[in-house]
């Protein structure tokens, strides 16, 4: 059963309803069996579920106003992300230009000479 | 007398570290030689009395000092030596113990190897390091104390939970320990760096070999739980994004961001400030998971025994500890500076799109670890999150980023140029598109996610090639190509090996999720079953005795197309002392598959319910984690960190002049 | 300076929210039939297997149904304060034996005694599942027009008896 390995098990809640040796998980499988066998689409049989133990009962959280930042948050962090690196790596080109003295140039020459065995 | 010697030990473990901080960070700001040298000796004595504590502690187990609470309620007689040494860090207490353990080994190793790194920096980490120490030990005294005394003392222990009586489960706790806690030296580091103001391409330098080493320990710490859970809780899982394993994944995660961000702060100076503000993350992510795990506030089947009071302390630790750290980020962040330019297009954007991508990562296993608790506190409901979020979320994250780890190490630093590094990427991505549309057809099947994930693998492992044969080709020294070879640095070899490592990685989990078969299924004796192409045969179930448990074995004969393949012996035992009930699977391991039993219920009085797998590929996900630990530790035994001491000295002084 | 503002706001924010949590109980499931009507059932009386009990019979009351078997460890804890509460006679308390035996149902009563008005026979778990019962005992405070108004999951205390159960049953009493 596929579905029960999106629903949590509400004695030993940190497993499935599959996995779960619970007589209540027991009990629950036994129920959507039955429901399955008497045509209930998956949707009703989840619907049969929250509405006597809410949304606790799935791992696959729904969709809803309070949800709604769960599941685009994580778009949201990248898309941010990579509108902040953007932001910045284009400011950064535009920031460019500074020059370096001849007497830095010199300095900065004798110290990149690398000392023998060492990897650049 | 011994468990008081290990609580006196401990007690001055504590003062030693308190000592190792004052003369370590006042000693550094106001430029006291004498103290700042102090420091390293303070630092190792307290190593010392930290080692009492915790031998003090295993004695007692090995001695079955049943007076002592904590032993009481983790061993027993009849538990085996080692296990008996296991159970030290078996429960909350002595885990903490070994914690502290982990970060005074961590400490002592810093004042071995930091002889070319300057008087004030070291005297700065070993100050940092040992504030940290000081909470810890604090909360060990005060509230965890595993030196507690039982009177009257039972006859015999409670024994080691059962589960915990494994060679994995003995590994596991040292290893991510040794991880979390690494990852407080580069917290250290950072943090001694904003402190003295001074934060450039030598930092980088120094704390790049502990940052991967710290790495390399939690890959293998977490590669450890996940074999583990797969082999011994008996239905063939291995990652559950159970809240505690998220809180060792997030530091992991974001450790990978600042291993491949030091890697650019070191070669280019740049991305200072992101850097620090990484290292100090993926430690408070640490602090985080030691939070999570022992406070009660998330249900987990990893929960030490909750406490609240215990939670209290760690949350103040962790108030204090970060927040701290993060004032003085952002007072010192803003003097730091931009280091050297770089285009849009060039390695180090590419590094930094990884970052961003893996920092998202973490921030969405975050999310989705506290949102329930968010929605909860807030009164807005009670939900829960698990493996259909996750997975959903980080599958289409991480496909970026595999896509990068080919591209960015053949991009030039500074200035990339596209239309070069299509050209030379051109076949590494004919051969992944290939092996994207070909190889799932060798399976069975063709399916599209199988599809994506082997054309990613081979996308890594492809250019990866590319990178290895570039590097030849154009090395500088050796005629022939064995000395080429040689001349390529060992850090180059350890960012193919662990690139390589996610590849297999990436196959093993593809290929286990695309074609698993699981039949579950009741049997009677002489019974046959079919997974995979393999005939599994039921023959019966006989009692066994074991040193401390009473055990059911069945036996399941594994043949294929007629010829005998493997005989498995899954046990259903029972654990005399706490009466529970344990179910040992029994795998058969190869190359290319797993053939996996365990035993379900007895039904009725000859039938039994068995659960029978076959799981192709699977030990490629472990694999995978293994090879990445092990080009970690290629890359973090690079020789240009064991050169000699005073020139290394003579040049970070100089640069540290000129930025 | 901006964006360090927002790193030490999502920082107290984080350890606001779990100093919260150190207070909540992650374990506890709120049941989502409060404020619905209270499911119906048709089950056999316990002491009485002929007779039947539906929760239709209780309209134009206020009661407590109460969940307990007699494998459950923590109604033994509970016993006490629903012997007294029934004593006081404040509200009826009918009792539904959940996924027990007969005999052991009966013979349980019989030696901590019977606080309920009657026991329901659920022996499947059938109707406890229509209920939303995931752990043994729980106490349902149920309204004149038959809607649940309060769940306590887990034994039920003299004081939420005396803060939660007793004012909501009087307000419910006088509406």
């Amino acid at each position: 059963m596929a579905l029960a390995t999106e629903l949590r098990c509400l004695v030993c809640q940190n497993q499935t309803l599959a996995d779960s040796n619970a007589d209540l998980a027991q009990d629950l499988r036994n129920q959507i069996r039955e429901k399955m066998r008497q045509g209930s689409s998956d949707a009703q049989i989840v619907d049969y579920l929250v509405a006597r133990y809410g949304d606790f009962v799935l791992y696959r959280p729904p969709l809803k106003a309070t949800t709604a930042l769960l599941w685009f948050g994580p778009l949201l962090l990248l898309a941010v992300g990579f509108a902040v690196l953007l932001r910045r790596l284009l400011k950064r080109r535009a920031a460019e230009g500074t020059t370096v003295s001849a007497a830095d140039r010199k300095r900065a020459a004798e110290l990149l000479v690398a000392p023998p065995g060492e990897p650049r | 007398m011994i468990p008081e010697l290990g609580q006196l030990a401990l007690a001055l473990a504590l003062c030693l570290a308190l000592a190792q901080s004052v003369l370590g960070l006042l000693g550094a700001a106001r430029g006291e030689t004498v103290w700042m040298a102090a420091t390293r000796h303070v630092a190792r004595g307290q190593f010392v009395f930290v080692a009492i504590a915790f031998l003090c502690l295993a004695y007692s187990f090995i001695a079955n000092d049943f007076t002592v609470a904590y032993v009481a309620s983790n061993s027993n007689s009849a538990l085996p030596l080692h296990y008996r040494i296991a159970g030290v860090w078996g429960g909350h207490e002595g885990s903490m113990l070994l914690w502290i353990l982990m970060l005074s080994v961590w400490t002592f190793a810093v004042t071995l190897f930091s002889r070319h790194l300057p008087l004030e920096m070291v005297a700065r980490v070993l100050g940092v390091m040992g504030l940290v120490s000081v909470g810890f030990i604090l909360f060990i005294l005060f509230t965890s104390n595993p030196f507690l005394r039982l009177f009257p003392a039972p006859p015999d222990g409670r024994d080691l939970n059962p589960l915990l009586q494994d060679p994995g489960m003995v590994a596991h706790p040292p290893m991510l320990y040794m991880g979390y806690v690494g990852f407080s030296i580069a917290f250290s580091f950072a943090v001694a760096a904003l402190l003295s103001g001074r934060l450039d391409a030598a930092w980088a330098r120094w704390s790049r070999p502990w940052t991967t080493a710290a790495w390399c320990f939690l890959t293998i710490g977490i590669a450890l739980g996940s074999g583990w859970a797969y082999y011994e809780l008996g239905w063939g899982g291995w990652w559950f994004w159970d809240p505690v394993e998220n809180a060792s994944f997030m530091p992991w995660l974001t450790g990978t961001a600042l291993i491949h961000s030091l890697a650019v702060t070191e070669k280019r100076g740049a991305f200072r400030s992101w850097t620090v503000l990484l290292a100090i993350v993926a430690f408070a992510l640490s602090l985080l998971g030691t939070f999570l795990v022992r406070s009660g506030v998330l249900t987990s089947v990893h929960a030490f025994a909750t406490d609240p009071t215990r939670g209290i302390f760690i949350l103040a630790l962790l108030a204090i500890v970060i927040g701290g750290s993060l004032l003085v980020y952002v007072l010192r962040a803003p003097k730091i500076g931009l280091g050297g330019g770089f285009e849009p297009l060039s390695r180090e954007s590419m590094l930094l799109a990884n970052n961003v991508i893996f920092a998202s990562a973490a921030g969405s296993v975050l999310l989705g670890t506290l949102y329930p608790l968010a929605l909860d506190a807030t009164g807005l409901g009670k939900i829960s999150v698990g493996p259909p979020y996750f997975e959903t979320v980080f599958v289409p994250l991480m496909a970026p980023a595999l896509f990068l780890m080919g591209v960015g190490p053949l991009a030039r630093w500074k200035k990339a140029s596209l239309p070069d590094l299509a050209s030379r990427l051109r076949w590494a991505l004919a051969t992944s598109v290939l092996a994207g549309l070909v190889l799932p057809f060798a399976m069975g099947r063709w399916g599209a996610m199988v599809a994506l994930g082997l054309l990613l693998a081979a996308w890594v492992a492809a250019s990866g090639f590319v990178q290895l044969y570039e590097k030849v080709r154009n090395a500088s020294s050796g005629a022939n190509s064995w000395a080429r070879l040689q001349s390529v640095p060992r850090a180059t070899y350890g960012m193919l090996v662990a690139h390589f490592g996610v590849a297999v990685f990436v196959v093993g989990v593809t290929l286990v999720k695309g074609y698993e078969t699981e039949k579950d299924v009741r049997m009677e004796r002489g019974d046959t079953v079919e997974a995979g192409g393999y005939t599994f045969r039921f023959d019966g179930v006989t009692a066994v005795q074991g040193p401390n448990y009473a055990a059911q074995r069945g036996q399941i004969v594994v043949t294929r197309d007629g010829r005998p393949v493997t005989t498995l012996n899954p046990e259903k035992r029972v654990y005399r002392v706490q009466s529970m009930p344990m179910t040992e699977a029994a795998i058969s391991p190869g190359l290319t598959r797993d053939l996996y039993v365990s035993l379900g219920e007895p039904v009725g009085a000859t039938a039994w319910i068995v659960r029978v797998y076959h799981k192709p590929f699977v030990d490629w996900i472990w694999g995978g984690c293994l090879i990445m630990a092990l080009g970690g530790a290629l890359a973090a035994s690079d020789r240009r960190y064991r050169l000699a001491a005073r020139r290394l000295r003579e040049q970070y002084a100089a640069v540290a002049e000129m930025t | 300076m901006n964006r360090y503002a927002i790193l030490i706001a999502v920082f107290v924010a984080l350890l606001a929210l779990l100093a919260v949590g150190l207070k909540l109980d992650p374990r506890e499931v709120p049941s989502p039939l409060i404020g619905k009507p209270a499911p119906s059932f048709e089950l056999p009386e316990l002491h009485e297997a002929a007779k039947t009990f539906r929760e239709k019979d209780m309209i134009g009351k206020v009661w407590l149904l109460n969940v307990w078997a007699s494998w459950c460890v923590s109604c033994r804890e509970e016993h006490p304060v629903l012997l007294d509460l029934a004593a006081s006679g404040a509200v009826p308390i009918y009792g539904l034996n959940y996924k027990d035996t007969r005999e052991d149902g009966l013979a349980w009563l019989k030696g901590m005694g019977d606080p309920y008005k009657l026991s329901i026979f659920d022996a499947d778990g059938k109707v406890g599942i229509d209920y939303g019962v995931y752990g043994v005992p729980e106490t349902y405070v149920i309204d004149k027009a038959g809607i649940i108004r309060y769940k306590c999951i887990g034994p039920l205390t003299p004081r939420i008896v005396k803060e939660k159960v007793l004012p909501l049953v009087q307000e419910l009493e006088r509406a």
